[in-house]
């Protein structure tokens, strides 16, 4: 098969300036992932300072009350800065620092993978750009707050959506440009190769640890393992640790958003609206329409609200390897709650589209057999979003007196 | 007569040859149509004709914009086919190239395309997210048709690289001026005069380079060091500035000597 093919999948559709680029960056990661040492340093670089292993939790409450199967939960949010985010971006930041790069650049949605690159730049000591999509920088104002005070500098994106896909977009403008000084920090397993790689191979941190864990907790492998699925790296990571054993279920959840007949969502992989496509330098699943032109995508939580799917996740559900499943808004707004209640764990909105349809399916399995949910990262960080989306009157009232306050009145 | 002999042809009549860019349905069909007549009764010799994208990443700001714009007023691929078959007919002294990002061509059907291009008298495409790694059918079916698959030559290509695209494709070679995305300046200097011959010492075909040129001493300036000067951003600049009617005088401006 083509190198950074997966099935028909993939491959590096780049514009021929950022050639040498590539042919760079792929000598660089594939020296890594030949070195040993490399593994050792950004295992330890994550223990010492992001706090890894994570936990697996087993959530005993949630799973008497749903009265089937056992429910793990992997913690990825008390990794530092709150998501699964910074795994790749710690890994990528070793790299740009054996690459001799002194700048690194970032698309985001949410806010949640600037904020963890505008975290590894300052820890790294590398000038940081991000680009969120104008819309995103209006709601999500208190991640453009951290990464403008972690000493990034935040572009607003103006154009097409003014949301994910733009930012990633404007990113690559940015890279074509200043290449030699620079490196882009992609957030996912998406775009050209050896992106989807690299960041699966930097999350399946995740999958190893899981794997070591529910041997220990359990003495066994679990029946089944829950991700959410937008671009698809934190899915990536925790199936890894798991793909080699047939018998083990891998659901990808995506966002149903308002209901996949509504048109509102973001499912590549169930909706009708998705087809094979190429764009943003890799070929997948596009959600677009019958010219070519990307459509717009719906989610209740940002990080889920794109076009594209990881190549690798589009090859493993062709294969039958990943199930795929869509959660909507208003199951995942009662997932959240439930958690909450039940475990004192907070799910960012992303991750709650996974407890959303495992609490659909636990209660039809055995109490034998086991689940895992992958949390990828945590919701109270999201909480002018989440208070939001719950429609929250005390909040609501909190808000508009902090803001007469700031006015002076 | 295929793209690059009608270039050399031309060659052997003036030194420096015009190529101009368009995007299709920007603002309208009907304001390209006068743009065009504009072009071709004032000696352009090629024009690129940009089939609408929502993702033009290797696009400038004028470009996107001129993209989006022309897919919120309902421009749709098959208007852009039509269009440019009317073109081709209307303008036989033209040399008319498709240019776009590759979904647009994946998504109509990679054959069905290049046969309709073909079947209307295009002269060739330029799809600068296709690199030949991923364009190995692309290129088979536009040498089939002998159509002109232009390549792309960047100051970051190594002359291997230069050697290897160069066989690749057909027409000319697309000089890329300066890192960056299009539409912005680029002074004529030492280093664009040495890249040009590392790119002339790479191939025989004809050279294309746009630097952002807004007049005839930048055109005058690639004298004897390429072949066509690319005047991409500055006319959908100039139309929506001064309308249609500005673009002859300004083609002719860059002509005169």
């Amino acid at each position: 098969m083509k190198k950074g093919y997966f099935g028909q999948w993939g491959g590096a559709f780049i514009p021929e300036v950022l050639h040498q680029t590539f042919a760079e960056l792929n000598a660089a990661y594939e020296a890594a992932r030949a070195d040993a040492s490399f593994w050792q340093e950004y295992v330890d670089l994550m223990a010492n300072y992001s706090g890894r292993p994570t936990p697996l939790t087993f959530a005993e409450n949630l799973s008497n009350q749903l009265g089937g199967a056992r429910i793990y939960i992997k913690r990825e949010d008390l990794n530092h800065t709150g998501a699964h985010k910074a795994n790749n971006v710690m890994g990528q930041g070793l790299l740009v620092r054996r690459m001799g790069k002194k700048r690194v650049i970032a698309e985001t949605g949410a806010g949640q993978h600037g904020v963890a690159t505008a975290t590894m730049a300052a820890r790294f000591g590398f000038a940081c750009t991000i680009y969120m999509g104008e819309e995103d920088v209006a709601r999500q104002r208190p991640n453009v707050f951290w990464m403008e005070k972690l000493g990034a500098t935040v572009v607003p994106v103006k154009d097409g959506s003014r949301t994910l896909k733009d930012a990633i977009n404007e990113a690559f403008r940015d890279w074509v440009a200043s290449m030699d000084t620079t490196h882009y920090v992609l957030g996912t397993a998406c775009g050209p190769h050896p992106f989807p790689e690299m960041v699966a191979w930097f999350q399946s941190i995740i999958g190893q640890e899981a794997r070591r864990q529910i041997l220990e907790q359990r003495g066994a492998m679990p029946d089944r393992v829950y991700a959410c699925v937008g671009g698809g790296s934190n899915a990536m990571g925790i199936f890894q640790g798991f793909l080699d054993q047939p018998e083990v279920e891998l659901i990808g959840v995506e966002a149903g958003g308002k209901g996949l007949d509504t048109g509102k969502h973001a499912s590549r992989m169930l909706s009708d609206r998705a087809a094979a496509g190429v764009a943003q330098g890799y070929k997948t699943k596009f959600l677009q329409d019958s010219d070519g032109q990307m459509l717009d995508t719906h989610s209740i939580s940002a990080g889920l609200d794109y076009v594209g799917i990881s190549p690798i996740l589009a090859d493993l559900g062709e294969k039958g390897r990943v199930r795929f499943e869509a959660a909507t808004d208003d199951e995942v707004l009662a997932a959240l709650q439930l958690t909450m209640k039940t475990e004192g764990i907070i799910p960012a909105l992303e991750s709650a589209h996974a407890f959303a349809q495992a609490i659909k399916e636990a209660p039809q399995m055995s109490r034998e057999q086991a689940i895992i949910i992958n949390m990828s990262g945590r919701g109270d960080k999201d909480i002018f979003t989440i208070a939001h989306a719950f429609n929250d009157p005390s909040w609501k009232e909190f808000i508009v007196r902090r803001a007469e306050e700031y006015r002076g009145k | 007569m295929n793209l690059q002999d009608d270039l050399r042809q031309r060659l052997t009549r003036k030194p420096v040859l015009l190529m101009t860019h368009l995007v299709l349905g920007y603002p309208s069909l009907a304001v390209n149509h006068e743009v065009i007549r504009q072009m071709a009764e004032n000696g352009v010799d090629c024009i690129e004709l940009q089939i609408p994208f929502s993702e033009p990443m290797a696009d400038g700001p004028v470009i996107l914009k001129a993209n989006q714009e022309a897919l919120a007023a309902g421009i749709k691929v098959r208007d852009c086919l039509a269009f440019a078959a009317e073109m081709v007919r209307e303008f036989p002294q033209v040399n008319f190239l498709f240019m776009t990002y590759y979904n647009v061509v994946f998504r109509f059907g990679l054959e069905e395309f290049i046969r309709q291009a073909a079947e209307t008298g295009m002269k060739g495409f330029i799809i600068p997210d296709l690199p030949p790694e991923e364009g190995s059918e692309y290129l088979r079916l536009a040498k089939e048709q002998d159509l002109a698959a232009i390549m792309f030559f960047t100051p970051t290509s190594t002359d291997a690289r230069m050697r290897e695209v160069a066989s690749q494709g057909g027409g000319f070679i697309y000089c890329v001026a300066r890192k960056g995305v299009t539409g912005q300046h680029t002074e004529v200097d030492d280093s664009l005069a040495a890249y040009l011959s590392r790119c002339r010492k790479a191939t025989e075909l004809p050279l294309a380079v746009g630097f952002g040129i807004a007049s005839r001493e930048d055109v005058a300036m690639l004298e004897g060091r390429a072949d066509m000067a690319v005047i991409g951003t500055a006319t959908i600049k100039l139309v929506d500035r001064e309308g249609a009617a500005a673009v002859g005088p300004f083609i002719r401006s860059l002509a005169e000597s």
